[in-house]
């Protein structure tokens, strides 16, 4: 039996290196409260406690966006310069869309600020916010006034007015398909509704950085709408399946008779080089569905780099409120093989008649190849699901 | 005493045994399916006769010496039987078939696809299974005639002897579009099955452009049908392309009463195409008016 007396030498350098990390975490603590994070980037915790500052152009954003991200939307109309404009409504309506749009479920995820001009009085600065949404994320980029007001700044938001369709009555001939089924109480050999026929009329596996990916298009050659879905194996020499993927969202799962619709499979930690064929496996199922409401895909327009994108704009010509849309464009080579597929999800609602913007970014060495393209667009209407 | 024991077990076994040969077990060696029998047997004293057979299993304790009666109904699966008979500690089996009637009591048709298009040769295919009254699959060959009618009453006519039970043949869908009706039938027997015919691709899609208010232009193809005269099913998609100073417009629209329509932005110089899947059709280059 030993006993400790309190002056073993490794228990003095615990004790040092505790003092150590004491002084050191109150000298950082102090550090942190007299010279704040002046860093033109937030990470929208709507947790977070908020420390309204609104003692620099910068500071005054940050605090309306983290207020924005906290969903506190009084706050944030509290902390703008030009409240007179607008109402409070309209700019919750700006920022959260309506009709059931992808932005009525987002989140403010992040934002970052750029100071574009700055004087005493007045300041531009750009704020890219990152929304996150259950398809994935947007961007959302405003220009923002800052103007000083006495002591302090403040933020003149530059509304977007979301359009408003008046009321009215839009007669429209549906066109509809519905499906009965063989039943369990049917004789065996008694028919059931045959299976739509699709085809893949295209497909091109890539590698890029580091993973294959499949792109192509299948075709609705039947006269009945098809739920349709691509399953890709890739095999190696052996013929042993090295994965299998699918198309996921990135295809038109309901295609309508002689539709087309791009699909691509992305095989993520697979090189080309461990591949020697794919077995591609196309199915469908015929299901309801419904021929409306036509979207028109406008003024498509190819950028080259530095912005390379596809942009255009989508015009429902039905007279349903479409509350999301799917645009999903394919990218063809000079020899018109596919080279790239891509999509976006646009964030506001499609009214009747009422053009909303889109745009897809695109890589830069895709956009140097790519020649001609073809867009689709897919809807989502809740009232379907009701 | 103890030596006298396996003596007579050993007599207790040979006059089992010998009771048992005495009771013979005499079934046919096949009975068809649904038809009354009866098997005499020989002997004396009480027996318990059991029958396994496909689906079925049955125990009939009697009096040897009487006959075992069997109704229509008691065997009608169609398959290989084992009957044993128990008498005392002895047993006797022996094996049987019941093969099925000879008179068909139902088909079941299969015509495939349900759907197809317009003029496909050997398109159709009718696969009939005949069946008798208990659903024993009729093994004996039969003739089954298939007819195929369309819509304008122009009807195709084969017949195919069964082998094993099926009989099958392959058809040619008609150049009409519309249901046609496919019909087996044996003797008093039939089934029928409806086959949806349905128009092949467009054969040509023929658009007009006229001004519309608001700087847009109509767009609006003839009515579209397919290569021998059948109206393309509404809901075809026809996808309407508008090119323009390195823009471009696209609409998906699908068909309604026969023609599709949609509206477009109306650029001078622009060069406005039609397609429906696989088919294109004409061109037209706008003029501003």
């Amino acid at each position: 039996m030993t006993a400790d007396l309190g002056n073993n030498p490794s228990k003095r350098t615990g004790r040092l290196l505790a003092l150590v990390l004491a002084c050191a975490t109150v000298a950082l603590i102090s550090m942190g409260t007299v010279w704040p994070n002046q860093s033109g980037s937030g990470v929208a915790d709507p947790n977070a406690q908020l420390i309204a500052s609104s003692s620099s152009p910068e500071a005054a954003v940050d605090s309306l966006l983290d207020q924005v991200a906290r969903r506190d939307w009084n706050s944030a109309y509290e902390l703008l310069g030009n409240k007179g404009e607008f109402t409070e409504t309209d700019f919750v309506r700006d920022l959260t869309g309506a009709y059931g749009s992808l932005r009525s479920y987002a989140s403010l995820d992040r934002f970052d600020t750029q100071s574009l001009h700055a004087s005493s009085d007045q300041a531009q600065i750009r704020a890219h916010m990152l929304w996150s949404s259950v398809v994935g994320t947007f961007e959302d980029s405003r220009d923002l006034k800052v103007v000083r007001n006495g002591s302090h700044w403040q933020v003149a938001w530059p509304l977007v007015k979301e359009a408003v369709v008046p009321p009215q009555v839009i007669p429209v001939n549906y066109l509809r398909w519905d499906v009965i089924y063989r039943g369990a109480q049917d004789d065996w050999g008694a028919q059931d509704v045959e299976a739509p026929h699709v085809r893949i009329v295209a497909m091109h596996p890539v590698d890029r950085a580091g993973e294959v990916i499949i792109m192509g298009e299948i075709l609705n050659e039947d006269v009945v709408p098809a739920f349709v879905t691509v399953k890709a194996t890739l095999l190696d020499k052996k013929g042993s399946a090295i994965a299998t993927e699918d198309s996921f969202d990135k295809i038109s799962h309901v295609l309508l008779p002689k539709q087309v619709s791009p699909f691509r499979i992305d095989f993520r930690n697979v090189s080309m080089s461990q591949v020697d064929s794919v077995r591609m496996q196309p199915a469908s199922n015929l299901v309801p569905a419904s021929a409306d409401p036509v979207i028109g895909i406008e003024s498509q327009k190819l950028a080259p780099v530095p912005d390379a994108s596809l942009s255009g704009q989508l015009v429902n010509q039905g007279g349903q409120v479409v509350n999301v849309a799917h645009v999903i464009a394919t990218f063809y080579d000079g020899s018109g093989q596919i080279v790239w597929v891509a999509d976006q999800y646009p964030s506001r609602a499609l009214l009747p008649q009422t053009p909303v913007p889109f745009l897809i970014s695109l890589p830069a060495d895709v956009s140097a190849k790519a020649r001609t393209y073809r867009t689709i667009a897919t809807t989502y209407i809740s009232s379907r699901f009701q | 005493m103890r030596q006298a024991i396996p003596f007579l077990l050993a007599v207790a076994m040979w006059t089992s045994s010998a009771m048992a040969q005495s009771s013979s077990l005499q079934f046919p060696a096949s009975i068809e399916a649904g038809t009354a029998f009866s098997v005499p047997t020989s002997g004396s004293g009480p027996a318990t006769l059991y029958i396994v057979g496909p689906g079925d299993a049955l125990q009939r304790k009697f009096q040897l010496g009487e006959s075992i009666a069997f109704g229509a109904d008691d065997l009608h699966n169609a398959g290989h039987y084992l009957a044993i008979l128990a008498a005392g500690s002895s047993t006797q089996s022996t094996q049987f078939d019941v093969v099925a009637s000879r008179q068909p009591a139902a088909l079941s048709f299969l015509a495939k696809p349900s759907r197809l298009p317009v003029n496909l040769p050997n398109g159709v295919s009718g696969v009939a299974y005949i069946f008798d009254v208990f659903g024993n699959l009729v093994l004996q060959p039969q003739q089954v005639s298939f007819e195929l009618s369309d819509e304008s009453g122009a009807e195709q006519t084969r017949t195919a002897d069964s082998h094993d039970g099926v009989a099958w043949v392959r058809m040619n869908s008609a150049s009409k579009a519309g249901s046609a009706r496919f019909q087996a039938s044996d003797a008093n027997v039939r089934a029928t099955r409806i086959v949806q015919e349905v128009p092949g691709e467009p054969c040509a899609i023929h658009m007009m452009a006229t001004p519309a208010t608001g700087q847009r232009v109509l767009l609006q193809t003839e009515p579209v049908r397919d290569c021998n005269g059948n109206p393309v099913p509404d809901g075809t998609i026809v996808t309407f392309t508008e090119t323009y100073a390195g823009r471009q417009s696209t609409v998906d629209v699908p068909l309604k009463r026969g023609i599709a329509q949609t509206e477009l932005p109306a650029q001078a110089g622009a060069l406005i195409s039609a397609a429906s899947g696989v088919v294109l059709g004409n061109e037209i280059r706008w003029s501003a008016r």
